[in-house]
């Protein structure tokens, strides 16, 4: 049976991962190769990285650090942020990313998702989507979640679909931040909506979060950042509490 | 030394760090000569399946994979690599494949999440040394919406669950195809990468 997907997020600026306070044991906690290893190790499915470099000259260190990463991790990783032309996402790709996730660009300019879906296949195309409640449905949000959009979030994840992305990452901007749980009706809605996977992404406060995501959401895949960096739960942790609640995990 | 087939498809630096990690010279190559003086080949591949085929065929390399099936050198296709080992697939209408191993290429049923995407469980089928010490049930990533139908079922050196149940592995003589990704499913696909140069030294 296909195992539901555990997946830290390291957010990364400059070529550096911040925010990764719990590597205690790292001779360098900011190194994303020392960080993806130690995920690795420690089970992870898959990681992602967020790039968060402000400048577009610095951002070229994304590619270095995704071929560093894939000298020495051997489980897929996905490289998002900053990434708005089929160039960007061919030099990450070709250094060793699996996936590329594209956000903003993939609203600006719909037909990116086509090209790179044709070029690499569906399975490298991740959209990311930023959700914000609004009454009863939810809006699609980029730049960061700065800037509102006007697209519904379902129809927005019905049309990348369409587009060609093989994934949806789908992050609460309302839930992330809190770890107070994901929102489950936004997952449950999307995964309705769509047949590609879906990454549950914003608010995990713990493994009882991502079993309500995987059993009432539906989603695919939990990603959290928090929980794993500040070392509140380990991977294994958030798996054997799954495992024990009859949830399909890689052990 | 092993050859990557570089074809302008595919992940193709993955599958060259893995084969480091497991002490395995490799070149990612265009070249039919290095190709064939390869001790072992491995054709990878994503995307479109007819995408793909027309590229080997544009790149001329379509003789040099057949040549080293029939030489019996190891070869092993991964993901869209193994399903170009077939004899057609009905991805984005019907397209003929390599016919080294014979069997079609079809698409999973609408009922499900596709891709097939994330980690699954490979069981073993008929015994092959690609999985020698691997256990069975071992987990490994997938990616993909199609899937292979041997036309023997015998050739299934490994099967998976995804809605139903479909060889995830093949091997047909010196020919092995994965469905999955070994460099991308963490110390068990570097156990069945360590498998495949042993078959290369020794072959």
């Amino acid at each position: 049976m296909l195992a539901k997907r555990i997946i830290p997020c390291l957010d990364v600026k400059d070529g550096r991962v911040v925010k990764g306070r719990s590597f205690v044991n790292l001779r360098d906690a900011g190194d994303p190769v020392e960080c993806g290893k130690q995920y690795s190790d420690a089970g992870a499915d898959e990681l992602v990285f967020l790039d968060i470099t402000a400048t577009l000259e610095a951002r070229k260190t994304i590619r270095q650090l995704a071929a560093r990463v894939a000298d020495e991790v051997f489980i897929p990783f996905t490289i998002g942020g900053g990434i708005s032309t089929i160039e960007d996402a061919r030099g990450l790709l070709s250094a060793g990313a699996e996936k590329i996730s594209i956000n903003t660009a993939a609203v600006r300019n719909k037909p990116l998702i086509t090209e790179i879906s044709e070029a690499f296949g569906n399975q490298a195309v991740v959209v990311a989507i930023d959700a914000k409640r609004t009454g009863e449905s939810w809006e699609v949000f980029i730049s960061a979640g700065t800037t509102p959009t006007g697209l519904d979030v379902i129809e927005w994840a019905k049309e990348v679909e369409k587009l060609g992305a093989g994934e949806i990452m789908l992050t609460s901007i309302d839930s992330d931040g809190h770890n107070a749980g994901y929102d489950i009706e936004l997952n449950a809605a999307v995964n309705e909506a769509v047949t590609i996977p879906v990454i549950a992404s914003g608010g995990a406060g713990g493994p009882e979060d991502m079993l309500r995501v995987f059993t009432e959401g539906k989603a695919d895949a939990a990603l959290a950042a928090s929980i794993f960096h500040y070392g509140t739960y380990t991977i294994a942790e958030v798996k054997d509490y799954l495992r024990q609640h009859g949830v399909q995990v890689r052990r | 030394m092993i050859a990557i087939i570089d074809y302008g498809l595919g992940n193709l630096r993955s599958v060259q760090c893995a084969l480091r990690r497991v002490g395995a010279e490799s070149a990612i190559t265009a070249d039919a000569d290095e190709i064939s003086g390869a001790d072992g080949v491995i054709l990878p591949g994503v995307g479109a399946f007819w995408r793909a085929m027309e590229n080997l065929r544009k790149s001329d390399l379509v003789n040099v994979v057949l040549e080293t099936a029939k030489n019996g050198k190891p070869l092993l296709g991964i993901c869209l690599g193994m399903q170009m080992l077939f004899s057609e697939s009905d991805e984005h209408g019907r397209h003929e494949g390599l016919g080294i191993i014979p069997g079609k290429v079809i698409r999973f049923t609408e009922s499900l999440k596709i891709p097939h995407m994330g980690w699954n469980e490979v069981k073993h089928g008929t015994p092959s040394p690609l999985f020698e010490s691997v256990k069975d049930g071992a987990f490994f990533y997938f990616a993909h919406s199609y899937y292979v139908v041997p036309n023997d079922p015998a050739v299934a050196i490994g099967v998976t669950d995804y809605g139903k149940t479909y060889a995830s592995a093949v091997q047909k003589g010196n020919v092995f195809g994965v469905q999955f990704h070994p460099e991308r499913s963490g110390p068990v696909g570097l156990e069945m990468l360590t498998n495949f140069y042993r078959l290369c030294k020794t072959t």
